[in-house]
């Protein structure tokens, strides 16, 4: 109740189904203002953590607490707090947008005028206005998935749950999906799952790797990054004969190791693992400017948050085996 | 009080707003037709003075042929499509209770289903007005018929909405309230001569036969058993019906 408490609070979340775990004790808050992205590859348990977090169904075990109220014990208080879209955001594809967002406003509590109010306010908000008369089930997909977000949006809920909210859509779709999505966190908590990287990357500020039912990872995009990017190799490109390069690398303390290939014109390219994870950058630019040499490329490769994904679920998987 | 309103009002969108409600609406009034042809030929080859609600209601097949057949494709979509499509978890994740959603789901099939008979209803006031003898429709046997029509209609599309609550397939769905209704249709028929068999057994089938309450109702004679007995089935599918959708919270 109180504004303190965080918007998401999940403690030793497990859910069995029958001969397989979902879910399996999972632990993780989000704070209110908070634009989380659930990172996982299918079947990680993303969809089933959103059905419980939602008071769909109920976890085997443990807690979940939003805005303070217990998903299980309080489902209704939970329920008028939260704007779930479900995945592969099921409408009602025989009514009229403006039709659905109404009944919608209804079920969520609304009384008719509010309601009205509101669903005038998400049409604008979403981009529906022009195609507010048209039913659902001849609208595209982009415009159906905006119908799924002022839904969402209708009863202005503290939380807002995505699950994939971009699946499916063509490129232009998903920028504008995502502007919205962006534009939501500033004044909403949104927890969105997905498994495209990008997407977390450009909405999210924070994120959680799941993984088989278990976190893998919870941290801010840039501290997952940067905290991965230790063993960043570096790049080079360089205006030097090989020979004179391999003499110039050969025998330093912070090289582990190093490679030397031809690039177009007559450079060569440099790459270079550092020993302790420094940074190599400063290094190589002296050397090229003792030497003479002109630098024309000059970078720290960034570990990408898919290959910390790829890292962090593959490790998981050979543990497994 | 608004929401259950709200809910309603969209289980009679769907009906009208997709062809199956249409296509109930012709089942009902192809069927009738029928029975209307049959029911013309009978009184024009053989005086008699029993009210047409009788004829039409009690003895006919064609009422049992269309509250069989209509009742599962009336109700057959109610949680079946839902749970298909997947709106089902968009509905029980807003704070509408359970119980709304039965009843919400039941009033809208019960009002369709009231719909769809008011055409044959016209009918036969109309054949009144034609033939001009009133005695042909007396109107405390009307009275009785359209009570009956919505008692059986009640039991049968709770039986509906608990198949369908079943199951995410329609066809499923319907095939179960099928089996239902025939099942109790049957089971409601005697041997030729009127029920009546002597020992318990025949006795207790008769008291259950919806066939013979039936024929009660079209000749005007209200029997407060038949009431109870419709009664309390329309409430146990009910609740039965709210137990499996209370079912998925369970741990």
């Amino acid at each position: 109740m109180s504004d303190e408490s965080p918007m998401i609070e999940v403690r030793d979340l497990t859910k069995r189904y029958p001969g397989r775990t979902a879910v399996d004790g999972i632990s993780f808050t989000v704070g209110r203002g908070e634009v989380v992205g659930f990172l996982g590859p299918n079947g990680a348990g993303k969809s089933t953590t959103m059905r419980i977090l939602s008071s769909f169904m109920p976890a085997t075990s443990g807690t979940v607490r939003i805005a303070g109220f217990d998903v299980f014990h309080e489902p209704d208080e939970v329920r008028r707090r939260i704007g779930y879209m479900p995945e592969n955001n099921p409408l009602h594809t025989d009514m009229r947008v403006r039709d659905y967002l109404k009944f919608r406003a209804r079920l969520k509590g609304l009384g008719f005028n509010r309601s009205r109010e509101r669903v005038d306010r998400v049409v604008e908000q979403c981009g529906l206005r022009d195609v507010q008369k048209r039913i659902i089930g001849q609208l595209s997909k982009g415009y159906r998935q905006r119908v799924g977000l002022a839904d969402a949006l209708v009863h202005e809920p503290d939380l807002i749950i995505l699950d994939e909210p971009t699946i499916g859509l063509d490129p232009h779709q998903i920028r504008s999906v995502r502007a919205l999505i962006k534009d939501l966190g500033k004044r909403h908590t949104v927890l969105i799952s997905t498994h495209i990287m990008s997407e977390v990357e450009m909405t999210c500020s924070r994120v959680l790797i799941l993984n088989q039912g278990q976190i893998l990872a919870a941290d801010r995009v840039e501290d997952l990054e940067s905290r991965f990017s230790q063993d960043g190799r570096v790049v080079a490109e360089l205006c030097a004969t090989a020979d004179a390069v391999r003499d110039a690398f050969r025998d330093l303390p912070e090289v582990e190791s190093f490679d030397i290939s031809a690039a177009a014109g007559d450079h060569v390219r440099l790459s270079l693992s550092p020993r302790n994870g420094t940074d190599l950058r400063p290094l190589v630019f002296e050397t090229a400017r003792q030497n003479g040499w002109a630098l024309r490329e000059l970078t720290r490769s960034r570990h990408s948050l898919e290959d910390i994904f790829i890292h962090l679920t593959r490790k998981q998987k050979g543990e497994g085996r | 009080m608004g929401v259950f309103l709200a809910l309603v009002r969209r289980e009679l969108g769907i009906a009208f707003n997709a062809l199956t409600g249409y296509v109930v609406v012709a089942i009902t009034l192809l069927l009738a037709g029928f029975g209307l042809t049959g029911l013309l030929d009978t009184l024009n080859s053989d005086r008699t003075d029993a009210p047409i609600t009788e004829m039409f209601f009690g003895d006919g097949l064609v009422f049992w042929l269309i509250v069989i057949v209509i009742t599962p494709v009336i109700t057959m979509r109610s949680f079946a499509s839902e749970k298909s499509q997947g709106t089902y978890e968009a509905l029980m994740t807003t704070p509408v209770g359970d119980w709304q959603v039965v009843l919400a789901k039941y009033t809208g099939a019960v009002l369709f289903y009231l719909a769809s008979w008011v055409p044959m209803i016209c009918v036969l006031v109309g054949l009144r007005q034609v033939a001009g003898v009133p005695e042909l429709l007396d109107p405390r046997a009307m009275a009785g018929a359209l009570l009956g029509i919505a008692c059986i209609g009640s039991t049968y599309l709770a039986a509906g909405i608990f198949a369908s609550s079943l199951t995410r397939s329609q066809i499923i769905a319907a095939m179960t309230s099928l089996l239902m209704g025939v099942g109790v249709w049957a089971s409601s028929l005697r041997p030729s001569g009127q029920g009546g068999s002597g020992d318990t057994l025949g006795r207790v089938l008769d008291h259950l036969s919806v066939t013979l309450q039936m024929k009660d109702f079209a000749r005007g004679v209200i029997d407060g058993r038949a009431l109870v007995f419709h009664l309390s089935f329309t409430v146990l599918f009910l609740f039965l019906t709210h137990r499996v959708v209370e079912m998925r919270r369970w741990k």
